[in-house]
């Protein structure tokens, strides 16, 4: 199965086919997941490793550090948290603000559980667990693809697991490394995440609608920005949400949005 | 001892907005207007990432041609734009953006 699967990369890598949309077994899922997010464990390295880096050199242990990522799993929450954590925030205000930086997950949620209906209870807790913006989206765009497969919980579980074992091999390197790198941040690497986040959004802009909600998201977000515990964050994202609704209206299309 | 506290606070507070949603909507229907609207979250939350950090510098608009980000994540929507790979986007986004650092170095 390991064979196949850096096989599977090398072969997307290269040929940059498209990948087949229905995997036929639950297997095949679980690796076409995992392959489908390779890009975004790409993006990740430079910030999982600036993460472990940056949370050793602000007084974290390299255990506490390790622990973050393997139980907390939400690089900008946990980013916030070493930085609060340097700022001798106390504890539940950076409890707090993690809440609040990572309500954007109950939408996420929102928008896959209609997916998951069918599913044995059981399997919500680990597809809940492990979500992130970056299954989210990988994910979004398979479960809404017209065919019928039966086994997309394991294409999102797979890409949800790719996710998971990268992130917890950067940090350690970056906890390793943290002893040695100066000022990590000064590197500009943490910038990794925003390329990133603009590949996974540029394809989905389709249609006018999508791109009201493009540009309100972005001017509420900076309007919002001040407000504290990462608010703005929220209410930005309600707006666009709003904005792409009401410009359906004005501008229906077939093809609005992912 | 007090970090691992505060791991554990953040651990159930981030599950808290990652499972119940999931196990409540997945027992419930939701309505046709929400199921609507609800695919434009993609869209929205990661507009509402991106943007501070690329536009903003110590919270005021930063339009300047040494703001590294601007310049870089203008060149990564032109790539992905055009070629739709993550990958190629991820990696020359990455590029310009130290190499710009390093030609407005001080």
């Amino acid at each position: 199965m390991r064979c196949e699967f850096v096989v599977g990369f090398l072969i997307h890598l290269m040929t940059n086919l498209p990948v087949p949309s229905t995997p036929d077994s639950p297997r095949a899922a679980l690796i076409a997941g995992a392959r489908d997010t390779f890009p975004l464990l790409v993006g990740a390295w430079p910030f999982g490793v600036i993460f472990g880096a940056l949370a050793v050199t602000s007084g974290f242990s390299p255990w506490g550090a390790a622990a973050m990522s393997a139980f907390v799993f939400a690089g900008s929450a946990q980013f916030i948290a070493v930085g609060l954590s340097a700022a001798s925030t106390p504890a539940a205000v950076i409890i707090l603000t993690t809440f609040i930086v990572n309500l954007r997950h109950m939408l996420y949620s929102a928008t896959l559980a209609p997916h998951l209906n069918r599913l044995p209870r059981g399997w919500l807790l680990p597809l809940g667990f492990w979500l992130t913006d970056e299954s989210f989206v990988v994910a979004a765009k398979h479960f809404t693809e017209a065919d019928q497969s039966p086994h997309k919980h394991w294409y999102l579980l797979g890409s949800e697991f790719a996710m998971y074992a990268n992130w917890q091999l950067v940090t350690w390197i970056g906890i390793l490394a943290g002893q040695a790198i100066q000022d990590p941040r000064s590197w500009g690497l943490d910038f990794a995440m925003v390329v990133t986040f603009i590949g996974m959004l540029v394809p989905l802009v389709k249609g006018r609608p999508a791109l009201a909600a493009v540009l309100i998201a972005g001017g509420a977000a900076l309007l919002t920005y001040g407000l504290p515990n990462q608010l703005g964050l929220l209410l930005a994202a309600l707006f666009g949400i709003a904005a792409g609704v009401l410009a359906e209206r004005i501008w229906p299309t077939t093809e609005s949005a992912a | 001892m007090n970090e691992f506290l505060l791991v554990a606070g953040m651990a159930l507070a981030t599950m808290a907005t990652r499972i119940p949603v999931l196990w409540w909507l997945s027992l419930h229907l939701l309505s046709p207007g929400i199921a609507r609207a609800l695919k434009y979250v993609p869209l929205a939350v990661l507009s509402a990432i991106i943007a501070p950090i690329v536009l903003l510098s110590d919270g005021k608009l930063a339009f300047q041609v040494d703001n590294a980000p601007l310049i870089a994540s203008l060149v990564a929507i032109f790539i992905s734009w055009r070629t739709r790979s993550l990958l190629l986007t991820i990696l020359l986004g990455m590029a310009v953006l130290l190499g710009w650092r390093a030609l407005f170095a001080p």
